[in-house]
């Protein structure tokens, strides 16, 4: 089958003129339905590399395939862009509307859906993010994980098969984080290939697979488990492991038998039973 | 203190005038202020403002509120008010003589007709926004100015801008009250001093302000972009403005009453 997004060997850079890479010989595949998230410090080209994946950037070698279409095939764009839906950091500036739902039903008026079909397909993604009881109130009067829904609904509403997050999270208070995370994971659970570029060691744990990105390259790859197992690796490159992971490297190095899989608040808690019984 | 700025206040209600058609309104709205100016006679202005409190009273806006939108303008009424009391020199005998002044009975009745048709001009107009939402009345701008576009106005863009502008002023207003604590924060002082000393506090605050804006305009058009904006063509709605009997019952009782008003200018 098709891949969902496939880059290959990716060279990008802001200004030709230079010869630092942003983003510098990346090569990834996601599958249908998976949940990936992307790590990296600040400047580790994880942002930029999100935008080519639904042709805001277009790679200056190498291609990126959305189902199969290259993203510089032009007559395509807006396939791409209803394919591969994107959310950004600053939810006040991807709010284009002064209602909830007329925001919410801003791309679809854009792609020319009749004005009927636009009435069930906003109501459809406003409930499937949880803001449907806010459907007639003003932006600015939401919470920001509220808010940050409004936005991810904006995009839902195009139907898209793959999701973009763009540290989607960053600006959120840990209540906010808590329902925008929510909202991820039922979307994934609706079949929605979700791709995240996060700081939150946490939220990369609940991921199918998390990529480490470093200076424009991809340098670890692998299951939340298989990364984060890795702790000083991780630390190499300017990343936290997540608490669970921390506290189990410090009990295995006070000599207490701990698995090495240990990433998860559950599984950490359940060790520590099995080590106390 | 930035909180309390308001533009196009609206109060969400259900009446016939807050359901009506908004270019209906709209429209209504100018007409109205065209025959204010038309039939300035003591009569057609006396039923203006009885037509005034009829649709208040419709809509069940409170008439306090008219009280609150004047609050504003009430130098300009004031002072025109004086203006036209002093210099409309009439045939008669002078009233009062004041120095070089003299009032006639012409400047009084004229300056008080003038004040009045003004209050009537912002009680009507405020009435238009009290009972349409701002983005429902640019939907109706938009709709209005369709035909333009045959000579390439750009109607789309201009709807397009009005709204972002909407959605971003409560947004940028929160962002200048944080920018001024900043500021106060590092000492700057912005409440006192003398009148240009305030004006070069201002600097401070503006240029964030401008640099933030930018900012968000370029994080927007993004944001937009990737939800497929390519402009006006081939866009379609998910309100679409409809113009049912109902409004046609409201355009016809209010052709009539302006008639009536219009037809007072017959007798003076």
């Amino acid at each position: 089958m098709e891949p969902m997004l496939k880059a290959q060997d990716v060279h990008f850079r802001y200004d030709p003129e230079r010869p630092d890479y942003a983003v510098d010989g990346v090569s990834l595949e996601v599958k249908r339905g998976e949940f990936v998230a992307v790590l990296g410090g600040n400047g580790s080209g994880k942002s930029t590399l999100a935008k080519h994946f639904n042709a805001i950037l277009l790679p200056e070698t190498g291609t990126v395939l959305v189902e199969g279409i290259d993203t510089r095939t032009e007559e395509k764009l807006y396939d791409i862009r209803q394919k591969a839906g994107m959310v950004f950091q600053n939810p006040d500036n991807q709010i284009v509307a002064t209602i909830v739902e007329e925001d919410v039903a801003f791309a679809l008026e854009n792609l020319g859906v009749p004005s009927e079909q636009i009435r069930t397909r906003v109501d459809e993604a406003m409930q499937m993010t949880g803001i449907y009881e806010f459907r007639e109130k003003a932006p600015y009067k939401l919470s920001g994980g509220q808010k940050q829904r409004v936005a991810i609904a904006g995009v839902i509403a195009m139907r898209p098969d793959c999701l973009i997050l763009d540290e989607a999270t960053a600006m959120l208070d840990p209540r906010g984080r808590a329902a925008v995370m929510q909202t991820i994971h039922s979307l994934r659970a609706a079949g929605i290939t979700i791709v995240s570029i996060t700081h939150y060691m946490e939220e990369a744990a609940q991921a199918d697979r998390v990529l480490v990105m470093s200076r424009g390259r991809i340098v670890m790859e692998g299951t939340p488990e298989e990364v984060f197992s890795q702790t000083e690796r991780v630390k190499r490159y300017r990343l936290d492991v997540p608490q669970a992971a921390e506290l189990r490297d410090e009990l295995a190095a006070a000599g207490l038998p701990m698995p090495a899989n240990v990433i998860t608040p559950e599984a950490c808690a359940k060790a520590l039973y099995d080590l106390l019984r | 203190m930035l909180r309390d700025i308001t533009i196009g206040q609206h109060f969400p209600g259900n009446s016939v005038l807050h359901r009506c058609d908004p270019r209906l309104k709209l429209v209504g709205t100018i007409a109205y202020i065209i025959v204010l100016f038309v039939a300035s006679n003591p009569l057609g202005i006396a039923l203006s403002l009885a037509l005034l409190a009829l649709l208040y009273t419709v809509a069940k806006i409170p008439y306090r509120l008219i009280l609150k939108s004047l609050k504003p303008i009430v130098p300009i009424i004031v002072f025109t008010a004086v203006l036209n009391l002093f210099f409309i020199t009439g045939e008669g005998e002078p009233l009062v003589r004041l120095w070089i002044f003299s009032i006639y009975e012409e400047g009084v009745s004229y300056a008080v007709l003038m004040a009045v048709r003004v209050v009537a001009l912002i009680a009507g107009t405020s009435l238009l926004t009290y009972t349409t939402s701002p983005i429902v009345l640019t939907d109706a701008i938009e709709s209005l100015l369709r035909p333009l576009q045959k000579l390439h106005f750009p109607v789309h863009e201009l709807a397009m801008m009005m709204t972002i502008a909407l959605r971003f002023i409560p947004t940028l207003i929160e962002e200048t009250e944080k920018i001024m604590n900043a500021q106060k924060a590092r000492g700057a002082k912005l409440d006192n001093g003398k009148f240009s000393e305030r004006i070069r506090a201002l600097i401070p605050i503006l240029i964030p302000l401008f640099i933030s804006a930018f900012r968000r305009a370029d994080e927007l058009a993004m944001a937009m972009e990737c939800r497929c904006y390519h402009g006006g063509e081939g866009r379609t709605r998910l309100k679409v403005l409809h113009f049912g009997k109902l409004d046609v019952q409201c355009a016809l009782a209010l052709t009539v009453l302006l008639g009536i008003i219009l037809s007072t200018t017959l007798l003076f």
